[in-house]
């Protein structure tokens, strides 16, 4: 039986209606969703108006080429755009980028530099991806092929290009097979980086790295019988003892045996984005451990350690970077025996760095306090001495906590990196843009060279501040 | 047949000074004390053989003679035959001018930016998150550089403002026109504004060696007078709501017990402004008189340090509030309250917790960047005692020493300060 007027088939489901779909849908949602919203919207997309509207013609009228002075540059878009329209001026950025990039390094030894500022990123791979092998392979390939580049683009293809061939070919591989083996790469980066940047003589880095191997060996004979502080003690003497009264005879005796160096290059040379990174990447990998020393002796039963690590961490702290940079351009002659020749990159790169190890410590505290107590008991249940219980049980709960505060610890201190052009070192910020705008050529010159400097420090900060967000979620192990 | 034993006696061996607990603090403190006192012996030597090497002392007399040098930005009356001592305090007061300024406008900035860029609106949420990553990845020298540079090389100069009679009746107008009814002026050498005159002040009287300002003391009684009623009124609103339910209307007496006091007493005091005005007829001496005329190393330092630290407060605040769990805001809508009121009820007094600590931190790191007017010639503390005071007399030891205590000082009375209103607002727990 069947009722004609009854459907026997279901009706097809209607179109929403037409307020409840598609764009219209979303803007009511997100743009327009009351008055105060709406009025907002209605702002914000009159502010980025008016954003587009003053910065579109200028940038689209941009001359990247073909000038060598402002006036080229004005000449060039009045022809092009009118009398009144104004124009980016980029082809500073192409005739002085390599004062931003190098500062006055030779141009013909520009080649250490690159294949140093590659090899950084392979001594970092291990770090930066525990045991990932196709991340860290894949970083490496990548890296090798972008040094290989710059190296062809800086002086030809020459010996260097193949050197740098051979051993990204060979790193990549060694990171493909076993990826452990790379931390030895990064142990050695330093002494390596040391001497491609500066050159000299081979044998003081080599023999430098020798005190490290006089470190571990007496460690080794002394900490058996006396326990690991006075083993880490006796050893550090040791070395201290080696690189202050043996090493430059060794070195120099080395040197007159078998003499293989490469051109010296001073410090005056340095200048650009390769200061910045040499003391930014020298500060970061010193002021992490020595951080992380000072939290522990903040931390401290110990009445006398304590205060020490309370009064430095306090006392840097309180005082502005730049008086610290004083310190070490001013002050650190009295402090040091008279004759004493030292380094002005190197004075700041001390300085930087105990002012950031006071900043770590302060993070890396705030770390150890937010574990609960029961992991510093369960580590004495097991009978754990405390440098175990440190290295097994609370550093790596107290670090993982600490990663955001690190990570924005050494984004600070890149971009104080900036603050060493008021000793007189060559920035790429104030050093070089005003050696740029100081130029009769480039006179009137300033979004150009500002807006170059910033978006390389905001690539290299805003990349380090996402790394750290990609570690968080990947070390994260509680389930919220 | 006993087995019992005597406890073995201990016997001080010299290996239990390391091996033994109960020692072995004692014996790294104290190796920890001598090697900490022979380093700063050695320090201390070397800073005795340096300095009697250059025939130099450690003396700190030079603070009482006349510097001869002029500073433009002064709160207290400073002329270049001060003492070097009155150039410090006057740029210890720029550089508070700066921190105070430059905290309170970024706080402002920060927690709104930092509240609109958790809108739902799509547009300006993206917004304000470009804003904060911009300036937070670019260093703050760079900020205050540019801002410096596009306020001293783009503003036109004091000359373009002028309306000459040949323009007049071409009916030309000028190149650059001052803002805000002729009343501020923005030139490439400083910023131009009204000042405010009394025309009748009230005198001030010296009692003893200090002058008392009767001008400004009756000025800071009637505010704190104004302040204190209104306080007085607030807690009876709130009485009278505890008790009655109905909260009487305050708003307008609020705003009278607040102005009118003050509007009288500025009438009572003949208060004025002086207008900047052109001034000047040969084309190179066209400059604006009368008024304040502020820096631009003042301005672009406030303005840098605004902006940047608006971004990074932004970040503290969004944190804050997202740290608030999300029952709270759904049991307040549930209540009924609007957004707005779910906003500053129930959420904001629960992010405080949250936001005060890193807050604090971000002021300290606003008052030590202030050092930073270095880069536009601003002379603050740094400036005068630690630049153009140790370049005079060459006393780096004793100006880099002075200076770093009184920012220490400032450091350490902040963070103090802020401890202690973050203290006063915790959760007290039980």
């Amino acid at each position: 039986m069947s009722l004609s007027y009854v459907r026997t088939e279901m009706l097809p489901p209607a179109e929403p209606p037409i307020s409840e779909r598609g764009a219209i849908r979303w803007m009511r949602a997100n743009l327009f969703s009351g008055p105060f919203n709406s009025i907002l919207t209605l702002l914000a997309a009159y502010v980025l108006y008016q954003l587009v509207s003053l910065a579109w013609p200028w940038l689209a009228n941009g001359v990247w080429s073909d000038a060598n002075s402002m006036s080229d540059c004005r000449a060039i878009v009045t022809a092009s755009a009118g009398p009144d329209a104004s124009g980016a001026c980029w082809a500073m950025i192409r005739e002085r980028w390599h004062q931003f990039i190098f500062g006055f390094y030779p141009p013909d030894l520009w080649w250490r530099p690159i294949l140093t500022f590659g090899l950084l990123f392979v001594a970092l791979a291990p770090v930066l991806y525990a045991d990932n092998k196709r991340a860290m392979s894949r970083l490496c390939g990548v890296v090798g092929i972008l040094t290989v580049l710059s190296l062809i683009g800086a002086d030809g293809f020459s010996y260097h290009t193949v050197l740098a061939i051979l051993l990204f070919a060979g790193l990549t591989a060694i990171a493909a097979i076993q990826p452990r083996r790379l931390l030895i790469v990064t142990l050695l980066f330093p002494f390596f980086a040391l001497w491609m940047l500066w050159g000299g003589s081979i044998w003081g880095p080599i023999t430098a790295l020798l005190g490290f191997v006089v470190l571990v060996v007496v460690y080794g004979l002394v900490a058996p019988k006396l326990g690991a502080v006075m083993g880490a003690s006796t050893g550090f003497l040791a070395a201290c003892l080696w690189w202050l009264f043996l090493q430059t005879y060794i070195s120099t005796a080395w040197q007159a045996l078998l003499p293989f160096g490469l051109t010296y290059v001073p410090s005056d040379k340095f200048g650009g984005f390769l200061l910045a990174f040499v003391i930014g990447v020298a500060s970061i990998s010193i002021s992490l451990p020595l951080g992380i020393l000072l939290a522990l002796g903040r931390r401290s039963d110990m009445l006398l350690v304590k205060t020490l690590s309370v009064g430095f961490i306090e006392f840097v702290r309180g005082v502005p970077l730049i008086t610290m940079l004083f310190v070490a351009s001013l002050l650190l002659q009295y402090f040091l025996p008279p004759q004493t020749k030292f380094d002005l990159i190197l004075r700041v790169v001390i300085l930087v760095t105990l002012f950031s190890a006071a900043y770590n410590a302060e993070v890396v505290r705030g770390g150890l306090a937010a574990l609960p107590r029961g992991q510093y008991e369960a580590a004495d249940a097991l009978g754990l001495d405390y440098w175990q219980a440190q290295r097994l049980i609370i550093m790596p709960q107290a670090l993982k906590i600490s990663i955001p505060g690190i990570v924005s610890t050494f984004i600070g201190l890149f971009k104080d990196t900036t603050l060493v052009s008021f000793v007189g070192l060559a920035d790429p910020l104030r050093g070089i843009t005003t050696i740029v705008r100081a130029d009769i050529n480039w006179k009137g010159i300033y979004w150009e060279p500002y807006i170059f400097v910033g978006g390389i420090f905001f690539i290299v900060c805003f990349g380090m501040s996402r790394y750290s967000m990609y570690l968080e979620n990947k070390l994260k192990t509680d389930h919220r | 047949m006993t087995l019992a034993t005597e406890p073995p006696k201990a016997h001080f061996r010299l290996g239990m000074l390391i091996n033994d607990t109960r020692y072995r603090s004692y014996t790294i403190q104290i190796i920890v004390l001598i090697l900490f006192l022979l380093g700063v012996a050695w320090l201390a030597n070397n800073t005795i053989e340096n300095l009697a090497a250059k025939d130099k002392d450690i003396n700190f007399g030079f603070l009482w003679n006349r510097t001869g040098y002029d500073i433009g930005q002064h709160l207290i009356p400073y002329s270049n035959d001060s003492t070097h001592f009155r150039a410090a305090l006057v740029g210890l007061l720029n550089t508070l001018v700066v921190a105070l300024v430059g905290c309170i406008l970024s706080t402002i900035l920060g927690v709104i930016i930092g509240v609109l860029r958790l809108s739902n609106n799509w547009l300006v949420a993206r917004l304000m998150t470009v804003y904060i990553e911009i300036f937070r990845n670019v260093p703050l020298l760079l900020w205050i550089i540019v801002v410096f540079v596009v306020f001293s090389e783009t503003r036109p100069s004091p000359i373009d403002f002028r309306v000459t009679e040949a323009m007049t009746t071409a009916g030309e107008k000028p190149a650059a026109s001052m803002m805000f009814f002729d009343s501020v002026a923005i030139t490439n050498r400083g910023t131009n504004i009204p000042a405010p005159l009394l025309s009748r002040p009230l005198p001030t009287i010296e009692v003893g060696p200090i002058s008392l300002n009767l001008t400004l003391i009756a000025i800071l009684a009637v505010i704190a007078g104004s302040v204190y009623a209104n306080r007085v009124l607030l807690r009876r609103a709130a009485a009278t709501q505890e008790a009655t339910g109905f909260r009487p209307t305050t708003w307008w007496k609020s705003t009278l017990i607040l102005a009118v006091p003050f509007i009288l007493l500025m009438f009572a005091l003949g208060l004025h402004w002086e207008y900047p005005v052109l001034t000047g007829k040969i084309a190179k001496l066209v400059n604006f008189k009368g008024g304040i005329t502020i820096a631009h190393s003042f301005t672009a330092l406030t303005v840098a340090l605004t902006l940047y630290y608006a971004s990074v407060i932004a970040e503290t605040v969004r944190a804050g509030i997202q740290a608030i769990s999300r029952g709270q805001p759904e049991a307040a809508y549930a209540l009924g309250l609007r957004p707005s009121r779910t906003m500053n009820l129930v959420i904001l007094p629960q992010a405080l917790r949250v936001i005060i600590p890193p807050l604090i931190s971000q002021y300290l790191s606003l008052t030590k960047d202030t050092s930073l007017g270095i880069a536009v010639s601003y002379l603050d503390l740094r400036g005068t005692l630690g630049g153009i005071t140790l370049n005079q007399t060459g006393r780096e030891l004793e100006c880099m020493t002075l200076m770093m205590l009184i920012y220490l000082i400032i450091s350490l009375i902040i963070s103090a300060v802020m401890n202690a209103y973050n203290a006063s607002v915790k959760l007290k727990e039980r």
